[in-house]
């Protein structure tokens, strides 16, 4: 062309941003992720504000929905169907499973559609795409907080009651199994949603199967009362020992075993390890098959 | 001598065709085991295999395009739809990635691709303009330094708290421009945003662009159709025709081959043909039609104040009859502009014959830019309608030296282009 380059433009370090065909797959932009941190709260308060914006109960729903759930548990696999509890209140046993299980399938569930929901933003402007799962995960942190802190003043209620149960150490254990949830709903819904992109009937599939995986889950049931023969596949799910393990926690009933501890938290590093390399892969050309 | 801020090289964008899916797995899985035993993709419709041009399923949106651009330097880019213009600023502002070639760039890229993308209906004025501006890479603290200018850029002091769904779109777009526009970027991205707004706010969005380059030294790359806003912006214009760069150089000389370029340009439907749309037991049928410009060819590209000729081919199963032409010619509302009718402008009556020919020159089209339709018609003598075919062929009036002085007139100015002759004294 007519210019000429003036000073070393041969130099890499002269230019700020190069852009090339391919991408380093397993990079995660932590320091742009960084320099976006401030997208990524208002994304978290968007999140927020928008749920309740024109509703009369408005923030009240996040305690509504779990509050619902675990009564219609209560009344269904509690006293109808007689689920055993290993010996817990009803309520709490149930409101514990169902707070921990929302955490992971809201997570997961709203990762696999990010790129379907957002493809006219994705389309538009750049920033780092990771921003949008993390903004997820941390917008339902704060809202398992909010749920969470509903369950411990249930808890209080029933202790004052004078109803059985006991709180241990392993409470101190709970971040990580809150990590562990946050990291499979994270990386599933990362590959979920980067096959989206192309397949767009796996939307269904994601929604069934959250529901499936449930029941696939001790949380209406404990893992103690699981017939031998479904033991494999209740094991082989990595949800099991956390939600086990929490419940053993706060309650001080159920089934703790390390080793099925351990291999969740590697299924849990391994899907994330995936999750963000078909991500990164996907995120470069996805606008061309949306 | 500024420095380079941006050095696109060999730049290449390919897109696959067909090979994309067909969104469903099971319907991705049917066409390759049809493939696999050599049968023809059952997911096309009939009539769909042959695009035009790309070698084997590849279609190249950008090839081989390399160019340079200062500090402080506003570029236009131009080119006929699917010319590549705006693949270039997505791959610029790395909303898809290239797939050979690479993009130096020296500072920060903001685009304003289209605005008003990622505001929330539900969240208020203010809201808006902190998400906005985040997406756009800016920090709080920025947004908030620029707050007050950005409310006022926009006019919206009043609704600044009031959900951006309640906004009139006019107020909407006002706002979204005004938050990219107050980006402290080095690089500005602009695609056709301008189409939007009234002239008022367009003209203050152009003069805010030409004052970001002139000002505050940035740099502005500009996407539009708009020949006039591109040449009052733009010193320099990049001239793009499918994929590939034509010419880049001053924007007079680019633009002015650019509309030789659209005048000429065959590619578009030019010619009709229009027998399967009427029944065959119609007596009076148009078998064809097409418009032809002044130098005889096949076009539907007519450069304003320019001549054109409707050619329509008609056939007959009757003779005798007495007949009239009518081709009404319409903007893009339906609204009518003008009558071409051989009732009124042929003194003499048309008899039906096995074929007839008929041509309708018309002189001085001095409308503004933009794309027209004509409905063809065909009266008998007394009023019923023979032939009835609704916007059946289009046309394009492009921009052209109307005055004779180098300046453009656009639409958005006004819808027919008098011819008028100043004087002072």
């Amino acid at each position: 062309m007519e210019n000429t380059p003036i000073t070393d433009t041969n130099s890499s370090k002269y230019w700020d941003l190069i852009i090339r065909p391919k991408r380093n797959l397993f990079a995660l932009p932590i320091a742009e992720l960084w320099k976006y941190k401030d997208l990524i709260g208002m994304f978290v308060r968007r999140d927020f504000v928008s749920v309740y914006k024109q509703t009369i109960l408005g923030p009240l729903w996040y305690l509504i929905q779990p509050l619902l759930t675990t009564i219609t548990f209560t009344v269904i696999f509690g006293n109808i169907a007689k689920l055993p509890t290993d010996g817990l209140p009803q309520f709490l046993f149930y409101m514990s499973g169902t707070v921990i299980w929302t955490y992971f399938a809201t997570c997961l569930t709203k990762t696999s559609t990010i790129f379907v929901d957002n493809s006219p933003l994705f389309g538009k402007v750049y920033f780092p795409r990771l921003a949008v799962p993390i903004s997820i995960l941390i917008s339902n942190l704060i809202t398992f907080g909010i749920q969470f802190a509903f369950f411990l003043a249930f808890m209080a209620y029933f202790a004052i009651r004078g109803s059985v149960f006991s709180p241990n150490l392993w409470i101190l254990f709970s971040p990580v199994l809150i990590l562990m949830m946050a990291g499979l709903g994270l990386g599933l819904g990362l590959l979920i949603s980067s096959m989206t992109t192309k397949y767009r009937d796996l939307r269904f599939l994601v929604q069934f199967g959250v529901t499936l995986l449930m029941y696939a889950t001790p949380v209406i049931y404990p893992e103690s009362s699981i017939p031998v023969r479904f033991q494999l596949l209740i094991k082989a799910n990595p949800m099991t020992p956390i939600a086990e393990t929490f419940r053993y926690a706060f309650l001080g009933a159920g089934t703790i075993n390390p080793s099925d501890l351990v291999y969740s938290f590697l299924f849990m590093v391994v899907v994330v390890i995936i999750g963000t390399v078909v991500f990164n892969r996907v995120e470069a050309t996805f606008m061309d098959t949306v | 001598m500024s420095q380079i801020v941006i050095s696109v090289e060999n730049l290449s964008k390919a897109y696959r065709l067909g090979q994309i899916g067909t969104g469903t797995l099971t319907n991705d899985l049917k066409v390759w085991w049809a493939k696999k035993l050599g049968k023809p993709n059952p997911m096309l419709t009939v009539g769909e295999a042959d695009h035009g041009n790309h070698d084997g399923e590849t279609l190249w949106a950008l090839k081989d395009v390399s160019f340079q651009v200062e500090q402080g330097e506003v570029m236009g880019i131009i080119g006929p739809n699917g010319a590549g213009k705006s693949t270039l600023l997505k791959i610029l502002s790395r909303v898809t990635a290239p797939t050979g070639g690479c993009v130096k760039v020296k500072g920060r890229i903001a685009s304003l691709l289209e605005v008003g993308t990622g505001f929330h209906p539900d969240l208020t004025g203010r809201e808006n303009i902190y998400l906005n501006g985040a997406i756009l890479g800016m920090s709080k603290e920025e947004v908030r330094r620029k707050f007050d200018e950005i409310v006022s850029f926009a006019e919206i002091e009043k609704f600044v708290d009031t959900p951006v769904k309640r906004y009139s779109s006019g107020m909407y777009v006002r706002l979204a421009f005004a938050v990219a526009a107050h980006l402290e970027s080095e690089i500005l991205l602009v695609d056709e945003v301008l189409a939007v707004g009234d002239a008022a706010f367009q003209k203050k969005c152009l003069g805010k662009i030409g004052n970001v380059a002139s000002n505050e030294g940035r740099t502005v790359l500009f996407v539009s159709h708009n020949m006039e806003s591109i040449q009052s912006l733009c010193k320099r214009v990049l001239l793009l025709k499918s994929g590939h760069v034509i010419l880049d150089g001053g924007s007079e000389k680019v633009i002015h081959e650019y509309i030789t370029l659209a005048t000429n340009d065959k590619t578009a439907v030019s010619f009709v043909d229009l027998t399967s749309l009427q029944p065959t037991t119609s007596p009076i049928r148009i078998s064809y039609a097409r418009i032809i410009n002044s130098d005889g060819i096949t076009s539907t590209s007519i450069p304003c104040g320019g001549s054109f000729t409707i050619e329509v081919g008609l056939i007959s199963s009757g003779k005798g009859e007495r007949i009239f032409f009518d081709f009404v010619l319409k903007d893009e509302y339906g609204v009518h502009l003008a009558l071409i009718s051989s009732y009124f402008a042929y003194s003499e009556d048309v008899i039906v014959k096995d074929k007839i020919i008929a041509f309708a020159r018309v002189e001085n089209t001095n409308l503004a830019t933009g794309r027209y339709s004509i409905d063809l018609m065909i009266h008998r003598y007394g009023g019923e309608k023979i032939v009835d075919l609704q916007e059946a062929m289009t046309i394009d009036i492009v921009s052209s030296d109307f005055y004779g002085t180098g300046k453009i007139p656009s639409k958005s100015l006004g819808l027919i282009c008098l011819p008028c002759k100043w004087t002072f004294k």
